[in-house]
């Protein structure tokens, strides 16, 4: 039909194929998320860091590496250095602006790593059964009994600072909770009948597992990763503001308040801008998370 | 006749806290190429005979027999890898309700190609074409956009068609039918039965057709074992099934209402402990 606006498209009732049916519940999920204005706030925070990160060598001001002694710790306002300069003499908006990299490189690694060792973990413990579940499960017991940031730290030390090793100790403590989530599922999937009709088509237990388990049991985890997003980048920072992360001079973000806290007192800028940017990141991802929450959680749904 | 399957001194066994409980008790039956019916109240065992026999029972529970034997086989002495060669390839089984038994986040063409290449090497487009072929051979119309489509765009007796061909596909020697219709509208059993009964005879299977339902099974199959507490306690040939002997039998029977001799009362079955006691008589020719 002609006069139909491709909103009332996508809005009908009666979908005349099974694109239009699946695109017209993608706009309406997108709608109901547009609805939440704190998701959408968190949304554009992050669309924004992206684009800041992709394009962080146009944006910069300065030379993120580049010293000038001569007029260190620069008081904010400071002409063309907005947000002043660190005790180096760095532009600090140049440095929170590639910072941007990090961290997101950070998160996005560990968004891939952590849930995929959950996933493995729990479903094969969740449908073996009998003494591998009770060693998998008292191993992610294990790993659960420490706090978070205090079983990076020992990872890191063992492994050696630097960001790869921050992102492999940071996963390797963000996975219990994953594999938890995914055991649960599987356990109710398990026994299922269509996996009793798949076993007695003569399946075995790897196929059933990435067949037919791991399809059902990732929009759980997907809903918990947006939600787990924050967590990830704190963690990052506090192992950059203890020296364990990325390293100088690479412009992390902890680094950078671990750096400027000598000078806190007096030149308070140094530390509280690339706070500031935690805050905003780790609130927006949060803001997102909830908002995609109830959005893709398919438990919640009306 | 020529025996396929051959199961001697079968029990099912599970151990509980309250000692061990035996849910099939020494049950012998032999299966030919003919269709067999086993027909018993709800927790006489049937089901479990059904899923002993492929070795899917679950832990705890034991499977024991003095011989399971596929084509002079024993299939209790195969290891669990031998025996998934043996399920859906010489032994399908198709289960009660359709919406549980499909996969609901898989498209029906993709679980259909998938039996099929579990057992057979064959392309993709091959996989497909056969899938097509066996969905035609289930009378489902408009077979390419079932390929499609998931299975809770199916109805009930879709879903059991498309059970029928996704277990049929692989061509086994034996299909066991666990209460195929139990969960489909009388108006679509009969069309589900049908098309069972002719691809089963078509192709010389052996079918082990698993119901509670008495009428149906003398309807339909050619021999039917009655189980009581996990054991037989008659056999009788399907058309002969208003001859049965045994009490328990007959109370089933009588306990079921009839066009042609209305009763103002209906029996009430008044079940003997001795039945239970009693040995289970054996199904073998």
């Amino acid at each position: 039909m002609a006069d139909q606006t491709l909103r009332q498209w996508l809005l009908t009732d009666t979908p005349t194929s099974r694109r239009h049916a699946k695109l017209s519940a993608i706009y309406q999920g997108w709608l109901s998320f547009r609805g939440n204005t704190m998701a959408m706030i968190g949304l554009w925070i992050l669309i924004g860091l992206v684009g800041i990160a992709a394009f962080a060598p146009i944006l910069s001001p300065h030379n993120p590496f580049v010293q000038d002694l001569g007029n260190r710790l620069a008081p904010l306002g400071t002409e063309s250095h907005i947000l002043g300069t660190d005790s180096l003499g760095r532009d600090i908006l140049s440095r929170l602006i590639y910072g941007s990299r990090i961290t997101l490189y950070i998160v996005a690694l560990v968004a891939l790593i952590a849930p995929i060792v959950g996933l493995l973990v729990g479903t094969v413990s969740g449908y073996a059964g009998g003494w591998v579940d009770v060693v998998l499960m008292r191993i992610t017991d294990i790993f659960l009994a420490f706090p978070r940031l205090v079983l990076a730290l020992a990872f890191v030390a063992a492994l050696g600072a630097g960001i790869e090793n921050a992102v492999l100790a940071i996963s390797l403590t963000a996975w219990p909770p994953y594999a938890r989530i995914a055991r649960a599922e599987t356990l109710t999937i398990r026994a299922a009948d269509y996996i009793s009709a798949i076993q007695l088509q003569g399946a075995g237990a790897m196929r059933i597992i990435t067949r037919h388990i791991w399809p059902l049991c990732v929009s759980s985890l997907i809903v918990r990763v947006t939600l787990d997003m924050a967590g990830i980048i704190l963690a990052a920072a506090g192992l950059g503001f203890l020296g364990l992360g990325a390293q100088p001079p690479s412009p992390e973000w902890g680094a950078m308040i671990s750096e400027g806290r000598r000078f806190i007192l007096d030149h308070w800028w140094v530390a509280t801008m690339p706070g500031l940017a935690i805050f905003t990141v780790s609130l927006a991802f949060n803001l997102l998370g909830d908002g995609l929450r109830d959005v893709l959680d398919p438990k919640g749904g009306e | 006749m020529d025996t396929l399957l051959d199961v001697e001194d079968l029990w099912v066994r599970f151990p509980s806290r309250q000692g061990v409980f035996d849910a099939v008790r020494g049950v012998s039956f032999t299966l030919g190429r003919e269709r067999l019916g086993i027909v018993g109240e709800s927790g006489s065992g049937k089901s479990m005979t059904g899923r002993a026999i492929l070795r899917l029972i679950r832990p705890p529970g034991i499977v024991e027999a003095k011989q399971v034997s596929l084509g002079g086989v024993d299939l209790m002495q195969k290891t669990e890898k031998e025996m998934r060669a043996v399920r859906g390839q010489r032994i399908s089984m198709v289960m009660q309700d359709p919406k549980f038994s499909l996969n609901p986040v898989m498209t029906i063409g993709d679980q259909i190609i998938e039996a099929y290449r579990q057992h057979n090497r064959a392309s993709y487009a091959q996989a497909y074409a056969k899938a097509l072929e066996m969905l035609e051979a289930v009378s489902i119309r408009d077979a390419d956009r079932v390929m499609r489509a998931y299975p809770h765009e199916m109805s009930g007796g879709m879903g059991q068609r498309i059970m029928i061909a996704m277990m049929l596909i692989p061509n086994p020697e034996i299909l066991i039918a666990d209460e195929p219709t139990s969960a489909l509208d009388v108006s679509v059993q009969r069309q589900v039965l049908d098309i069972m009964d002719k691809l089963v005879k078509t192709r010389g299977m052996g079918l082990i057709f698993i119901s509670h339902d008495l009428n149906l099974v003398a309807d339909f199959c050619d021999r039917v074992l009655i189980m009581y507490a996990g054991r037989i306690v008659e056999i009788c040939k399907a058309d002969k099934l208003n001859e049965a002997k045994h009490p328990y039998t007959r109370g089933l029977l009588n306990s079921l209402p009839r066009l042609d001799t209305p009763r103002d009362h209906l029996e009430v079955l008044k079940r003997d402990p001795a039945w239970s006691e009693a040995p289970s008589v054996s199904g073998r020719l």
